[in-house]
């Protein structure tokens, strides 16, 4: 029997025009890790990423990234093939947590010169450059949706939501992205 | 549709305003087709039709006209159209720019604007005085709903709503800024040139198509030896290309929050006439300034004299912009009536420009020289120490009578337009929305922004500063000091070198000549609700004597223009009346938004789709190809029932609980909340948080788990897997998930921060797929690797991981129907494909797909509660019979102390209890309430309510359950359910109605 087939609530979906692109981002290994500083710390030299302790910043190395979250918490996102909870799990008797939310969140990515017009449409904190420069991340609110914004780079983001919000989500976009 | 008329209606005076007149465009105004200037307003386009009469007034019906040119405007409400569906009544004529194709209609009238029967009410004026409604139409009471409200509605308000939905769409953007300067007249533009120079962030904001403010209609200043449009030109030129600095056209700031939120609606496509579909109609804006300059000018006050509100007679300034701005003469015979030296430059601008000025009557006794020299020089007829006292003429002033200020004898003087200013007033709205105090200032007749609360300041006229040298030299300084306190250096810019520019001296505020307590005459402070000096003074005469009731009383400054013009006029009168100081009256609060603001752009992005987040399953695009009814759970959208054709819901859901019992179902319980609880500490919190225990629970056991709040009551439950000695797998009620995940955040946080425990929201990584029913068992099983389903294996309320079709799952046996069951979660991307698979064994072997009320009928046949159905927030696990789940030996867990409270133990509590109706297919009604004797005279004591309630296929008779004071110990009584047209009786019962053995999960 073939294994089940992944479908993904915004599989398919695709927006340019108006100096804005959307593109849904593909499946992801993605991680809530929980743990204090010093684990954190051993976690980091483990994974090969430096979690970062800068609240609201990321960290991306071979693929994979640590997103600041909280104190306490870092979204950890990589490749589809489990590698992030392979090794987090090889780590031996370090104390912390980790929970597997690769098919709760799905995210977007939103290019171009318009990016920033079109999620300040529905979040509202500052975008600027120099308030969020690239490699900056935050958990925030689009519209009446709580997100997780990366910036990847000047023009380009990274935006995680939760997998039922995501339709709302794109479509909000894509209505601001319309008028931006 | 553009025309080649040249002139675009008979009062353009050639070369004057910054129109050209090469560019025209078509319009009609009540059916009539006519011709403007690209950038005409609506009210410059009429004007220079030579149209004046523009609507009635909302309570006597009077003929008004065009008052003013800018936002202020009282009077000329029009119903602006492009089609059918964009329709939009109250537009101000004086800010609505003309577009080609642009229908106009005035309102407020009936058959037509020249002839109205409402206008009796004007011959009835002596009846309709202030507080009218509330003093005529009291009795007999029931004659107000039916009879009196829906004519006064009828005969009152301004224009009618639009009928059709709006197809347009609008936008909203959030903003920082380290600058928001509002206003773009002189002392805006010179703040914004200097703030701008910094580099820092600078948004510039103005609610007109040009920036320019005041300077748009002047003709005499020279700046830097420049015109008034020459230096704006440049101005604008200068700094509208920096990356750091935003100019907003055609944008109102309209709201003042705290921490410097300001909010600004941009008119995007109202002027044009054949938008971009793709663009917002209108984009809100959403502005977190670190500094706010105000640079919002003054409005100009018209005078309180007898039937001061006939059509033809305008505020001085406006009649300037006319001039000025949009090469149009307002008459061609005017008077001028002023207590301020504006006025003056209006007269002289006129005169030059060629029109005749019947005389220029000012009441003041003192004029400056300088002026009465240059009206001598133009040969205009000054009568100074003079006022009007009343005007004629019926759709359009035809003469105005004068008379002495301190005398006798009236001179009657033609005319066929009338300019007035009783002075100015600064726009202190934002300023005081901020919660900035004013404080009067006596010379001048005006309130002044006194007292800052927000990182503002106010510059130029709104502050008080009228002189544009002074203005100049203000905005700049103080646009420096913003740019220093945003963190910024800032670079200094000389202000212009300012000659000629024009007085703004001179005031009166209060009931001029011929409008005193002893003059019968109806002379207007507030246009739009048609208030006048009378009704204010009758006002404080019956007894209101805070200006706040004087203002409801009399709904002065009530209407949409919130008394731009009226508000010092009113208070003038009233404090005259009490014998009182302005400032010991005060000043009314002034609200946002300071001009109407429409719905679709507070609504923004939030309307159809997006109106709410629908959240969907992993397997709703399978049951909608099945047919399945939703219903709403929170924002989700949940299978409801699965009808078959000709069935139904009653039937579908008989059928669907029928086969689930017989043979199988499948359920898609994916919205159920789930927590990953996971530490070393994981039991410890586990045991805090519910009142069971869950030390014994082995790994790979489930149990049901009761959470209450710390007063004792039942707050959320669900079933709990223990996947690992630290790693907990809860599930909530669906729509308990967020607020059990923010209990438990929030003691672990405030309470327990050092224990070693993390919990993360797990509801959307897992879809869950319920199969439930004696043949459970044989669908998955092929379909499962790596985990032995066998009753012995796997017994009922347990969990094990593994794989299903190839993907990874912790697979529940556990039920909530009564029979063999088993849920299914998977990753939530694979859920459809799971489903599909199982589906694909199961309807060969009888399964059905089953919603959510055959959900309720199956676990209500068992007895199972659902919190927040059966339990309302005051149901302790005693009330509910599930103190089973209480861990007895435990010395702690939320609500333990409040459960001991003496009326928690106390007896004859509510309880739950079943329900069986004597008669079996009588089917209670949820909420219905309980008594023991249907005969008691009443009020009958109620002893409880229903909770639950359903007809049982499987058991053939009707099911229930309910609250019953001392319930538990009342099994076997009858009690009656009393309803609309009968009486119900029914036996209170042990409410598990099916298999009270419990031997079907173990199947």
């Amino acid at each position: 029997m073939d294994n089940a087939m992944r479908i993904n609530p915004l599989d398919e979906r695709m927006f340019g025009g108006n100096g804005v692109s959307l593109a849904p981002v593909g499946p992801r290994e993605r991680i809530s890790l929980r743990a204090d500083e010093k684990t954190a710390k051993a976690l980091g030299k483990a994974l090969g990423v430096d979690l970062p302790f800068k609240p609201g910043s990321a960290v991306s190395k071979g693929g994979k990234t640590a997103l600041w979250i909280g104190p306490d918490e870092w979204l950890l996102i990589g490749p589809d093939n489990g590698s992030i909870s392979t090794t987090l799990s090889q780590t031996g008797k370090q104390v912390f947590s980790i929970a597997d939310i690769s098919h709760r969140n799905t995210a977007v990515t939103i290019t171009g010169p318009n990016s920033t017009a079109v999620l300040n449409s529905g979040c509202p904190r500052d975008l600027s450059l120099a308030a969020f420069p690239v490699k900056s991340c935050s958990r925030t609110v689009f519209g009446k949706a709580e997100v997780v914004l990366w910036r990847i780079r000047k023009e380009e983001f990274h935006l995680e939501c939760w997998r039922s919000f995501s339709d709302y989500v794109w479509k909000y976009l894509a209505d601001a992205a319309r008028s931006a | 549709m553009s025309t080649s008329t040249p002139n675009a209606g008979s009062n353009r005076i050639a070369g004057h305003g910054r129109l050209s007149p090469a560019k025209t465009v078509t319009f009609t105004f009540d059916d009539k087709v006519m011709t403007a200037l690209e950038g005409d307003t609506l009210a410059s386009a009429l004007l220079a039709n030579g149209i004046h009469l523009v609507g009635r007034s909302f309570k006597y019906h009077r003929p008004r006209g065009i008052l003013s040119a800018g936002p202020e405007e009282p009077n000329a409400l029009i119903d602006i159209s492009r089609d059918s569906a964009r329709r939009q009544p109250n537009v101000r004529a004086t800010v609505q720019q003309v577009f080609d194709g642009m229908r106009a209609k005035s309102q407020n009238r009936y058959p037509s604007l020249s002839f109205d029967v409402g206008a009796a009410n004007d011959v009835l004026g002596r009846f309709f005085p202030a507080g009218f409604y509330y003093k005529t139409f009291m009795w007999p009471k029931q004659a107000w709903d039916k009879l009196y409200e829906p004519i006064i509605r009828r005969a009152a308000g301004l224009g009618n709503a639009p009928e059709e939905a709006d197809p347009d769409h609008y936008a909203n953007r959030f903003a920082h800024c380290d600058v928001l300067i509002i206003g773009g007249g002189a002392a805006g533009l010179m703040a914004a040139r200097t703030a701008a120079k910094s580099g820092k962030r600078v948004i510039l904001v103005d609610e007109n198509p040009d920036f320019g403010g005041a300077l748009l209609s002047d003709n005499t200043v020279r700046l830097d030896g420049k015109s008034a449009d020459e230096w704006t030109t440049e101005t604008i030129a200068e700094i509208e290309h920096l990356d750091n600095v935003t100019l907003l056209r055609r944008t109102t700031a309209f709201g003042y929050y705290s921490h410097n939120m300001v909010s600004l609606v941009e008119q995007v496509t109202e002027h044009m006439a054949q938008p971009d579909p793709d663009l917002p109609r209108e984009r809100m804006w959403q502005v977190r300034a670190k500094q706010v300059i105000l640079a919002t000018g003054a409005i100009e006050r018209h005078l309180v004299f007898a039937d001061n509100d006939r059509p033809g007679i305008m505020l001085a300034s406006a009649g300037q912009a006319y001039l000025n701005n949009y090469g149009v003469t307002p008459g061609h015979n005017i008077g001028i009536y002023t207590a301020c030296d504006s006025a003056w430059a209006t007269a002289f601008d006129l005169k030059k420009a060629g029109i005749a000025i019947a005389a220029l009557v000012d009441c003041r006794a003192e004029i400056d020289p300088a002026l009465l020299a240059e009206a001598e020089a133009l040969g205009l007829r000054v009568m100074k120490n003079h006022a009007i006292t009343s005007t004629a003429g019926r759709l359009r002033i035809n003469s105005m009578t004068v008379e002495p200020v301190n005398g006798e004898g009236k001179t009657d003087i033609p005319i066929d337009c009338l300019l007035m200013s009783g002075g100015w007033t600064p726009s202190v709205h934002l300023f005081s929305q901020s919660r900035g105090r004013v404080a009067f200032d006596e010379a001048n007749g005006r309130f002044l922004p006194d007292v800052y609360t927000e990182d503002c300041i106010s510059v130029g006229a709104c502050n008080g500063t009228n002189e544009m040298v002074e203005a100049l030299a203000e905005a700049a300084a103080a646009a420096e000091e913003a740019i220093k306190s945003a963190g910024g250096k800032p670079k200094k810019v000389k202000p212009p070198r300012v000659e000629h520019a024009s007085s703004m001296n001179g005031f009166l505020i209060g009931a001029a000549k011929g409008a005193g307590p002893d003059d019968f005459v109806k002379a207007f402070i507030d246009f739009q609700n048609d208030v006048t000096a009378k009704d204010i003074r009758l006002a404080v005469t019956e007894g209101f004597h805070s200006i706040e009731h004087v203002k409801r009383y009399t709904t002065t400054g009530m209407a949409t223009d919130q008394g731009k013009m009226s508000n010092m006029h009113g208070l003038a009168i009233a404090a005259q009346t009490l014998g009182k100081e302005i400032p010991e009256v005060g000043l009314t609060t002034f609200r946002a938004p300071y001009t109407p603001v429409t719905f679709g752009a507070l609504v923004a992005h939030s309307k159809g789709d997006l109106f709410d987040v629908t959240r969907r399953t992993p397997m709703h695009d399978w049951s909608e190809a099945q047919g399945a009814v939703y219903e709403d759970v929170g924002n989700w959208k949940r299978a409801w029932y699965f009808p078959q054709a000709g069935e139904d819901m009653h039937a579908a859901v008989s059928r669907e609980c029928k086969t689930t019992r017989e043979a199988a179902g499948i359920f898609d319980a994916s919205t159920l909340g789930k927590i990953e609880v996971v530490g070393p500490d994981a039991v410890k919190f586990m045991n805090l948080m519910y009142t069971n225990p869950w030390d014994k629970l082995g790994v790979g056991r489930c149990r049901y788990g009761i959470m209450c709040r710390e007063d004792g009551f039942i707050y959320d439950d669900g079933v709990v897997g223990r996947l690992s000695e630290d790693r907990f797998h809860v599930t909530t009620t669906t729509g308990g998930a967020p607020r059990v995940l923010n209990m438990m955040e929030d003691y672990l946080q405030t309470e327990f921060p050092e224990w070693k425990v993390w919990l993360t929201s797990i509801s959307e990584q897992w879809a869950v797929i319920g199969v439930q029913g004696p043949k459970a068992r044989e669908i998955i099983e092929p379909l499962v690797e790596g985990i032995d389903l066998s009753n012995e294996a796997l017994t009922h309320m347990s969990v094990a991981e593994g794989k299903i079709c190839g993907v990874p799952t912790r697979l529940f046996r556990m039920s909530f129907t009564g029979e063999t069951g088993f849920e299914i979660n998977v990753p939530a991307d694979y859920g459809q494909a799971v489903w599909e698979a199982i589906w694909e064994r199961g309807e060969p072997l009888g399964m059905t797909p089953y919603g959510t009320e055959a959900m309720h009928v199956m676990r209500a046949e068992k007895g199972y509660i659902i919190v927040g159905q059966d339990t309302d927030g005051t149901v302790t696990p005693h009330d509910a019979a599930v103190d089973w789940a209480i861990g007895k030996k435990k010395t702690d867990f939320v609500g333990i102390r409040g459960l001991k409270r003496p009326d928690l133990v106390a007896e004859g509590r509510r309880q739950l209890v079943g329900l069986k109706t004597k008669q079996a297919e009588i089917v209670l009604e949820e909420g219905a309430q309980i008594v023991d004797d249907p005969n008691h005279p009443v009020p009958v004591p109620m002893v409880g309510f229903v909770t639950s309630s359903y007809w049982s296929e499987s058991l053939g008779h009707s099911i229930a359950m309910g609250v019953i004071d001392g319930g538990h110990g009342r099994m076997g009584d009858t009690v009656y359910i009393p309803m609309e047209n009968e009486v119900i009786a029914a036996e209170i019962c042990n409410p598990v109605f099916y298999d009270p053995e419990g031997g079907r999960v173990n199947g």
